[in-house]
């Protein structure tokens, strides 16, 4: 008799995907290594508050004051002069070439004006053309000569500072005090990585067998469809794990994220969004005729992933219809989970929207998998 | 009930092309039934139709008492199918082959039957050789023993010896008469007229539809040929000249001599005392086999389908 579901069978699969897992090192490592290269890479390399950038300066006039102005701008780290230019053509031309992302134009009799009074402008060139690297640099500027110039008027230019305003303005920088990049990038690289892998693995993994002929073989002995996917599928959630592991140990002894959260929150989580990673692998590899078809359908999911997730940029900032589009990425609600769990202290409670986004869309992709998917050959 | 395989009106449509066409079968217990006809005749899809692996358009039948159509869980516990292609798993060894096969029908004694296995294949010191790197020869063997493992009732094998060389093709149907008689059906297909011979019975396919169906022996008469056997010098100038003339439908070059071969008996043998009259070459008559046989099918079968596909090609 042929049993609904058979225990042998679905061991039967289970030890070929292992074993041809083990035989296959350049997948094995690439599924361990990865999310170690990408945690060093992204978390090291990816910077959203720049500092150090190439800045020249026209000088028009050389006093106690514009000397004070220059100091405080070196001193804030986001400026690092490298020259003066002679005039407006060769500073444009720096920032035209690249080499310098500001040109700081001090004008002539500057020194004098600001004694009698004139308010004389300071003229900051930026390089705008990629508005983040000159962002954060040019809304710090006007703040720190404020503070720079207020210690060389003393005395009898005393009364040229203007006056503080009646109320202050305090930022309180709450889950990420330090404003570091990383703690912001690692929680969500890990939504990044395993959805990277998880599609990507489970889809070629299926494909494979049709296009080695052997799927040919498997549906002509009496295995049924959940015995062969179990199979196939539970390996690879095993590595999940693994990388998952891995990955959160290297987040916390490299980079110092936290982890506040729940565990068991953080469990939930991540299982349900590895099961929807499953599901689309599964969806992809029954349109995928071929393993290069199946990287390059699994290509397409990672690119949203990144890209309107929230992972790079922030999700609020997105148009509607952008973010609208985003609330269908599985990635952008595990990595607000990621993020609520280990960096605001989330519990279970606190992340149900995220899981009921989740199933839902597990859901529509498990339904449009089951409609594609043949049993047979046809 | 004695017959392994009963189907009626088996078809099988991709897109506006009838792959299979209004197929019947009927494959008695113990026989061994040859499929035999061109490339992209249909075999394979009718031998994945009768095993489950396809759903037919239309047709009803039976395979080993149970219905094609709704049972196919039940057929494939008891059919062992050897794919055109291995189609075995390359990168785990010969052992690990045996024994997933073993697990997926849940082989009794696994153990003992994946190393009896091995032993009948003689490749117990190599079973932790990976597959793929078998030669095709051991390739089928491994293949051949997998399908086996499980004791099936009936053996489906979609072109078992291609790319395998004499010795081997002579082996492995020694194997397959030897499990015929113990009572094992086997539907094999093939493009080997030395194969075809071996036959019990053959069922000739042309663009999915049957022209032919009969015990082996008697297909040459169905066919209907009258042959003549021809020796002498510049036999390809000979070659053109028949092919020319009316009476005669087909000429095949066998070596050092020519067949040429005929269907209307009266025009031919006009035809052939023309040329014996001549004197320049020897003419005996012979029976024909089943290659020149299925020559003239294949040729027919094509004109057929070329100029009316929705007749009936039947000789």
């Amino acid at each position: 008799m042929n049993a609904v579901f058979s225990f042998a069978r679905f061991s039967a699969v289970l030890i070929k995907e292992f074993i041809q897992m083990r035989r296959d090192r350049v997948t094995f490592a690439m599924m361990i290594g990865l999310p170690i290269v990408q945690l060093m890479l992204f978390g090291f390399a990816i910077n959203a508050d720049p500092r150090h950038l190439p800045t020249l300066i026209e000088l028009g006039d050389n006093g106690p004051i514009t000397r004070a102005v220059i100091a405080g701008m070196q001193n804030s780290d986001y400026f690092d002069f490298q020259g003066v230019v002679g005039g407006e053509a060769s500073g444009n031309e720096a920032l035209r070439r690249g080499s310098a992302n500001f040109v700081v134009v001090i004008p002539q009799n500057f020194e004098r004006d600001v004694v009698r009074g004139h308010r004389p402008e300071v003229l900051l060139d930026a390089d705008a053309s990629d508005p983040s690297a000159v962002g954060g640099a040019a809304g710090a500027l006007g703040g720190i000569v404020q503070v720079a110039i207020s210690e060389t008027f003393s005395g009898p230019l005393a009364g040229i500072v203007p006056p503080p305003p009646p109320f202050s303005v305090i930022v309180h920088r709450q889950y990420n005090p330090e404003g570091k990049t990383s703690t912001n990038i690692v929680p969500g690289l890990l939504a990044i990585i395993l959805s990277m892998t998880m599609v990507m693995i489970t889809a070629v993994a299926i494909v494979k067998e049709s296009e080695r002929g052997t799927m040919e073989m498997l549906i002509a002995t009496p295995v049924r469809p959940l015995e062969v996917m179990l199979g196939k599928i539970l390996p690879y959630v095993m590595v999940g794990y693994v990388q998952t592991i891995v990955f959160l140990t290297a987040a916390y002894l490299v980079f110092e994220v936290p982890f506040q959260g729940s565990a068991l929150a953080f469990f939930m989580g991540f299982n349900l969004f590895i099961v929807v990673n499953l599901a689309l692998g599964f969806l992809i590899s029954t349109a995928a005729r071929s393993q290069m078809q199946a990287m390059q359908l699994s290509f397409f999911t990672i690119l949203p992933s990144i890209l309107l997730s929230g992972f790079m940029f922030p999700f609020a900032g997105m148009p509607g219809w952008a973010q609208f589009l985003g609330q269908g990425v599985p990635a952008t609600h595990f990595l607000r989970i990621t993020r609520k769990v280990m960096l605001k202290s989330a519990e279970i409670g606190d992340i149900m929207p995220e899981m009921g986004a989740l199933v839902l869309t597990l859901l529509v992709i498990s339904a449009v998998a089951m409609l594609r998917y043949r049993q047979t050959l046809d | 009930m004695t017959d392994v395989i009963a189907v009626t009106g088996l078809t099988k449509i991709y897109g506006d092309k009838r792959v299979v066409d209004d197929f019947d079968i009927t494959v008695p217990r113990g026989a061994i039934y040859g499929f035999l006809g061109p490339n992209g005749s249909g075999k394979t899809t009718t031998i994945r139709m009768l095993c489950g692996l396809l759903t037919p358009n239309a047709g009803q039948g039976t395979c080993l008492g149970f219905d094609i159509r709704t049972e196919a869980d039940r057929i494939k516990e008891q059919v062992g199918y050897m794919t055109q292609k291995f189609s075995l798993y390359e990168d785990l060894s010969i052992r690990e082959n045996l024994d997933f096969i073993g697990r997926m029908y849940r082989v009794k004694n696994r153990g003992e039957r994946v190393a009896a296995a091995l032993d009948d294949l003689g490749l117990a010191n190599r079973a932790s050789q990976l597959a793929g790197t078998l030669s095709g020869g051991w390739k089928q063997r491994l293949a051949l023993a997998a399908c086996l493992l499980h004791d099936p009732k009936l053996l489906l094998l979609d072109e078992p010896t291609a790319g395998v060389d004499p010795k081997a093709r002579r082996d492995f149907w020694d194997e397959i008469r030897r499990l015929a008689g113990q009572g094992v059906t086997v539907l094999v297909s093939t493009h080997y007229m030395d194969e075809a011979v071996q036959c019990d019975r053959i069922a000739y396919i042309a663009y999915g539809r049957k022209l032919i169906d009969g015990p082996s022996a008697e297909i040459p008469q169905q066919v209907g040929l009258e042959t003549w056997r021809v020796e002498g010098p510049d036999l390809a100038a000979l070659e053109t000249r028949l092919k020319s003339m009316p009476g005669i439908v087909q000429v095949a070059r066998f070596g050092s001599s020519l067949h040429v071969s005929g269907t209307d008996r009266q025009a031919f043998e006009k035809a052939v005392n023309a040329l014996k009259a001549e004197g320049t070459h020897r003419w005996s008559q012979q029976i024909a086999g089943l290659e020149e046989a299925f020559i003239y099918l294949m040729a027919g079968s094509q004109d057929n389908f070329a100029a009316a596909p929705d007749e009936a090609a039947s000789p």
